[in-house]
């Protein structure tokens, strides 16, 4: 493989690269990222509003990898048949190997988007913008109570504003995690002085003078707001690939090794893939970009093998971090099987068709942990909620890690 | 000085690195934050060790080469 070509300069992209010089490539590598900015991490731009940017990488790893780093020039065409990548401006790269990290892009509320005061949040700039923006406001809209969204309003009632969160479900993160376990958000939402609007959506975006004032919200309230965030979910950054014959559906559709096509391979929030035991599955978590990296790296390499992990993402709310394993969801079946949601501390567990998916757990770690093995081995739902987390454990095979024996210095 | 660094900055609590090595990590229970046992462990504990610096999401663990 003489020439690798990485299309997307955030984790999945940096990671592909990484591994691939580590895995012995000695070809050309290219990695492209739309961006200005070197490759920065996005959690902390939710998780801690944080406007200046967490780097990925030190600044002179690209060149000592041998990774020729295009920055601030976006992907705009794919011709997979001649094997080139069209970059905006017109200069055409041609490959041997494609990796597809595109990544994904805020949705907007159409129409009021040009508003002085309106705000999404996904890049390095987005988050500059809004961090300058909070500094001047005093109550803040959010739109979306997803991670995002709910991250989002927590950080701002840590920065002292007063924050209005609107959502159309009944729950914080219903979609991802239920009614049950998202009202444990909503209590820490409300416990923190913010006001809640759920069951409801936006009518209207309330503008002065070309700048934002509030929202009328479904049930004709009127939300006063100097800015409003929307973080009502991210759309797969495909449209580069419009054209290009590569089967677009819910992000890029990949087989089980994440291979798209010959030579073709997505990795990372873009990425679509054939879960062996969820089927087709998108991840937009920061660990699943690693993860699906290192796989794409290593099929690159020669080794393709179906990916099959154990998802993971945690938020961090006031504090507090909630975590989880798997694949969990409005339609899955819930079980609280350690703790309680009363107190906040539990670990549920998601199940389909009768065996566990996934798991939650909010300080009890360690539990956790244990329910993770469940979620690895697709234990059998009815057993699994009977024992709960410790009992229910499958033996471990080969190595001893039902056993933490401690040792200390 | 030690062999093992953990940077709890940087931990996001999966606790994958007590599944790898559970003699060496361990995790607060309350937040999920990595809690370092050994520092310095017997060489038995290298590929575990390695290990668990390779699965951690956060690549929060840093193992320098003895």
């Amino acid at each position: 493989m003489r020439r690798v070509v990485i299309v997307g300069a955030s984790a999945a992209g940096v990671t592909v690269a990484d591994a691939l010089r580590h895995g012995g490539h000695q070809g050309d590598l290219t990695l492209v990222g739309a961006e200005p900015h070197l490759p920065y991490d996005r959690p902390p731009l939710s998780k801690e509003l944080m406007g200046e940017p967490v780097a990925l990488r030190e600044p002179g790893h690209y060149e000592r990898s041998g990774i020729d780093l295009l920055l601030g020039t976006p992907a705009v065409a794919l011709d997979p048949a001649s094997r080139l990548v069209r970059l905006a401006g017109g200069r055409e790269l041609p490959y041997d190997a494609l990796v597809i990290a595109t990544g994904v892009g805020p949705r907007r509320l159409p129409g009021a988007e040009r508003l002085a005061g309106m705000h999404v949040l996904r890049t390095l700039d987005d988050a500059a913008g809004l961090r300058a923006d909070l500094a001047k406001a005093r109550r803040v809209l959010i739109v979306g109570a997803g991670f995002l969204g709910a991250e989002a309003a927590a950080s701002c009632r840590g920065l002292g504003l007063d924050v209005t969160l609107v959502d159309p479900q009944p729950a914080p993160a219903a979609a991802a995690l239920g009614t049950a376990v998202g009202g444990v958000l909503a209590a820490a939402h409300a416990e923190n002085g913010v006001d809640l609007r759920l069951g409801l959506g936006v009518r209207q975006i309330v503008a002065d003078d070309g700048r934002v004032a509030g929202a009328v919200l479904t049930d004709g309230a009127r939300v006063a707001a100097d800015v409003v965030l929307v973080a009502i979910g991210c759309r797969p950054a495909t449209d580069w690939l419009a054209g290009s014959g590569l089967p677009l559906g819910d992000g890029v559709e990949a087989d089980a090794t994440c291979r798209v096509a010959p030579d073709v391979y997505a990795a990372g929030d873009v990425a679509s893939w054939r879960h062996p035991d969820h089927g087709r599955l998108r991840v937009e978590h920061r660990t699943n970009a690693t993860e699906q990296a290192e796989h794409v790296a290593a099929a690159i390499l020669g080794a393709p093998a179906p990916f099959r992990p154990v998802p993971y993402v945690w938020s961090d709310q006031y504090g507090v971090r909630l975590q989880a394993w798997g694949v969990t969801g409005a339609a899955h079946d819930v079980a609280v099987v350690a703790g309680s949601l009363a107190d906040g501390r539990f670990v549920a567990l998601y199940g389909r068709d009768g065996r566990v998916t996934g798991a939650v757990g909010r300080r009890m770690a360690k539990a956790l942990r244990q329910a993770r093995e469940l979620v690895a081995a697709g234990a059998p739902w009815a057993e699994a909620v009977r024992a709960g987390p410790d009992r229910a454990m499958m033996p471990a095979p080969t190595d001893q890690r039902t056993t933490p024996a401690r040792s200390t210095t | 000085m030690s062999r093992i660094v953990v940077d709890e900055e940087k931990c996001v609590g999966g606790g994958q690195c007590v599944l790898a090595a559970p003699d060496v990590f361990d995790q607060d229970d309350d937040t999920g934050t990595v809690l370092l046992l050994d520092a310095d462990p017997p060489a038995g504990q290298d590929a575990a060790v390695r290990q668990a610096a390779r699965l951690c999401p956060a690549v929060a663990i840093t193992v320098a080469t003895p």
